[in-house]
Parts: structure tokens; sequence; C-alpha cells
């Protein structure tokens, strides 16, 4: 497991580091925190809050022995600035920034064949990258991931000057966590969402709400490309369990996983309960990963 | 089954169009048990509003001013004017409270989602302050499964 609060002087095994990408033209310092060697394991964040939510996954002494796990903070979250030519027009992440933000910074690592894991908006552009580009990726992971899910709130009250952005994200986002989760990592996933830059989290929901709509094209992806791993939490009402396995199945192959006593970021309001559901699929990559190596295929 | 989840069944199965007397008592608790949470109220500090809450057949007026609720009254009062209203279903109450909510049933979005409770009127106010209301709303937790039926 992860080490948590311990004993003082403990340093925990993640590193951090900035990287340069271009994206879209433009150069861009993104911030990652890393640890461990093997497979390649990029995980994405949720809308409006950043690469902390893994923190628990950075740190597992057991995964990091197979999979070089790696979280990046998409620019305007977290440590990763806006481009340097950014004038403060509206921020609002598209499908096609998203998709090239991800593939830009595998790019930059040089990452060989990554395993990506999204949560939330990362769970979505998973799916986008399994219809796009499945070829490059070793296998997909979808957490609180549809091709769409009923909006259940007007985004319009994340930024606007007279509520206070972090306050009232923080307190939407709070209904999505799972009555079981403990407190502390409750709080502590509500605080990524407190400290968000304004309109960050509404423009992230412009790919969720507007952009991203799947409907009638996951049908082809092919999981015997890129094999695709779907998981989402009982008590996550945005992206409900019902809109995950209907997702899946128009997906041949898809696997489907309902994670109990999780809500919509298992990753961070209780790692514990979430390192049951994902370790074995983490073990069926390094097997089937293993397997190819030893026959010869590049898996 | 549990003597709670019984209890619950039986308030479940109730009319529609009935109030369960334990709903509406722990409703008219609230005030007192916000009384008891003073951190609750200090995060209401700067919020004065009218409000109505509750049941979605029996809901009360609530005054709130500086995060106490110093009026709580059954609806309705001639010509009072409320601000925001959010109202629930009694099933969706007595689940809301119980003390490890179902999925779906744990949150006041959960239950508008899911058609169980409504939100109108003018939202600003319950927006800027929506942590407080769903802390608010959710004091009876602590007592209402416990509760003789």
């Amino acid at each position: 497991m992860s080490a948590d609060t311990g004993m003082a002087g403990h340093i925990e095994p993640m590193v951090g580091r900035y990287v340069h990408v271009e994206i879209g033209g433009e150069p861009h310092r993104i911030y990652f925190e890393e640890n461990g060697s093997g497979i390649p394991l990029v995980c994405l964040h949720t809308a409006g809050a950043d690469g902390r939510q893994w923190r628990h996954l950075l740190a597992d002494e057991e995964f990091a022995k197979n999979f070089r796990i790696i979280a990046f903070d998409m620019p305007w979250h977290g440590k990763s600035n806006p481009p340097e030519r950014w004038t403060g027009e509206e921020y609002q992440l598209t499908t096609a920034r998203y998709a090239e933000t991800i593939r830009a910074f595998c790019k930059a690592l040089q990452l060989d064949k990554p395993v990506v894991m999204g949560c939330s908006i990362g769970g979505r552009i998973v799916l986008n990258l399994a219809i796009d580009h499945a070829a490059e990726f070793r296998a997909l992971i979808g957490l609180e991931a549809a091709d769409f899910q009923a909006p259940w709130y007007d985004t319009a009250w994340l930024n606007r000057p007279d509520v206070h952005g972090g306050e009232v994200g923080a307190a939407l986002v709070s209904g999505l966590i799972a009555s079981q989760s403990p407190k502390t990592a409750r709080d502590e996933t509500l605080w990524a969402y407190k400290q968000g830059g304004p309109g960050v989290f509404k423009g992230d929901l412009y790919f969720y709400r507007v952009d991203g709509d799947l409907r009638g094209r996951v049908a082809t992806i092919d999981t015997k490309v890129c094999p695709l791993y779907l998981l989402t939490g009982e008590y996550d009402f945005s992206c409900t369990p019902e809109d995950t396995k209907r997702t899946a199945a128009s997906i041949g192959g898809a696997s489907v996983t309902i994670m109990e006593q999780l809500g919509h970021f298992p990753m961070s309001e209780n790692p514990r309960q979430f390192r049951r559901y994902i370790a074995p699929v983490l073990g069926e990559i390094l097997k089937t990963s293993t397997l190819s190596r030893k026959q010869g295929v590049h898996a | 089954m549990s003597a709670s989840q019984e209890v619950l069944l039986n308030r479940m199965t109730s009319p529609p169009n009935t109030t369960d007397p334990a709903i509406i008592q722990a409703f008219a608790k609230i005030p007192a048990l916000l009384e008891q949470a003073p951190g609750l109220m200090a995060r209401g500090r700067f919020l004065d509003c009218d409000c109505l809450l509750g049941p979605s057949e029996q809901p009360f007026h609530a005054a709130i001013r500086a995060g106490k609720i110093v009026d709580l009254i059954p609806a309705p009062v001639l010509m009072r004017s409320w601000r925001f209203a959010y109202r629930a279903t009694p099933a969706a109450w007595a689940e809301y409270w119980q003390p490890m909510p179902r999925p779906g049933w744990h949150d006041l979005f959960a239950l508008t989602k899911r058609g169980e409770a409504v939100l109108e009127g003018d939202l600003h106010l319950f927006m800027a302050n929506l942590q407080y209301f769903k802390d608010v709303l959710a004091l009876p937790r602590q007592h209402f499964a416990a509760a003789p039926a």
C-alpha cells in the first residue's frame, strides 16, 4: 500500500519534474510526478483538479515494481501554468486539444506504448484515444467513463464573481463521493477543487458537456488493438454505472467493473478500496504484456 | 432485515401524498441541531435568506439570519415569500438521513437528478452557500434512523 502520513522524516518515493511540451504549436511547461519502472502508466486527473489525486497510486510499492507510474497536471491545473502567450481569454478544453496534450506529453517523455488511465474527463478522453489512436497504447483504462452522461447542474455557476468558484465546485462534487469514503480522503479530494484557477473547472467541462459527446462513436473501438477497461463507482451519479454499462455494451471485448463503496474519485476518495479493483486490471495488463514480449510480439 | 430497514420500508410504502410524521419531526429539529453545530453556523455567517425546505407536500418556511435558522414554520403561510425552494419526497429524506445513505440517495443533487427532489426559484444564495445547505439538511442523519417510528 501507499505510505500515508507516517513517521517524521519519511520521504515518499515519487519525484516531480517539469517537461517542456509543444501543444498547439506553443511551448508548455508540464509538471509531472513519477515513480517505478517498467510499463509506462500515465494517469489523467479529473476536471478542475490535478495530479495529486494519484498520489496513493504513485506511492504504491507493489505497482511501482512493474509500472512506471506517471501523473501530470494538465495546463492551467496544479503546477502546470497556462502557456506564456495566454492573455486571460476564457479557458475551454476541447476534445482535439485534450487528445493532443496527452499524446504530446507521452511523446515528450518518449514513452513506449503507455497505458493511459483517466478519470471522469480523463475517462472520457480515454474513449477518444481508443477510437482514434488505439495502436499507440498498450491498454486504456477509463474510470467513471461513458460516451455521454446527462448534466445535473448548470456549469455557469462555476465561474461568476458573486459565487466562490472553489467553494461551489467542491460543494457540487462532494456529492459524488461515496458515503463510506474516509473523511480525510474526502477532504483532500475536495481541497484540489477549492484550489483550482478561476474558470478552469468550467472550461474542462466544456469538453465533457459540449464537445465530447461520443454517443454513436464508441462502437468503432477495437479492443483487439488495445484492451479497454472501464471501472465506475456505484456512488457516481454523474457518470452512473448505467452510463458506463451502456457505453460498454456497444464495445466488443470491453471490460466493465462496477466498484462498490466508491464514487467519482476512486483513486483519491478511498485509495484502499480502489486498489482492490485496480490491482487485478494492472495485473492482467502486466501478464498480457509479459506474454507478448516472450512471444516476440510488441504488445 | 434490520429494524431500521423495516422502519424505512414502512415509510416508503406510505401513500405518496402523505408525509410521515417522523420526517416532519426530524425537520422541525433542524434549527436546534444547527445550534449545536457552531462550525456550520459560522460557515453561514454571511447568509441571510428566506427559503422553502422540506417534504414536497408539507415544506417549511425557513428564515436564516447569519447562518442561524431563526424561524422554521410549516407552509403555507399567507403571502410569505421565499428565495428558493428545495423539496424532496418523504422517501428521499428518509433515505438521505440514513447513517450510510445508499447510492443515488446520498446527495441533494443525486435526489434532483433521480426526480425525487425539486430545486426552484432564485438559486444564487443556495449555490453560494451550497455546502452549508447540504450539511444543514443532513443534520438529522445522526438521529433519524435511531428514532422510533
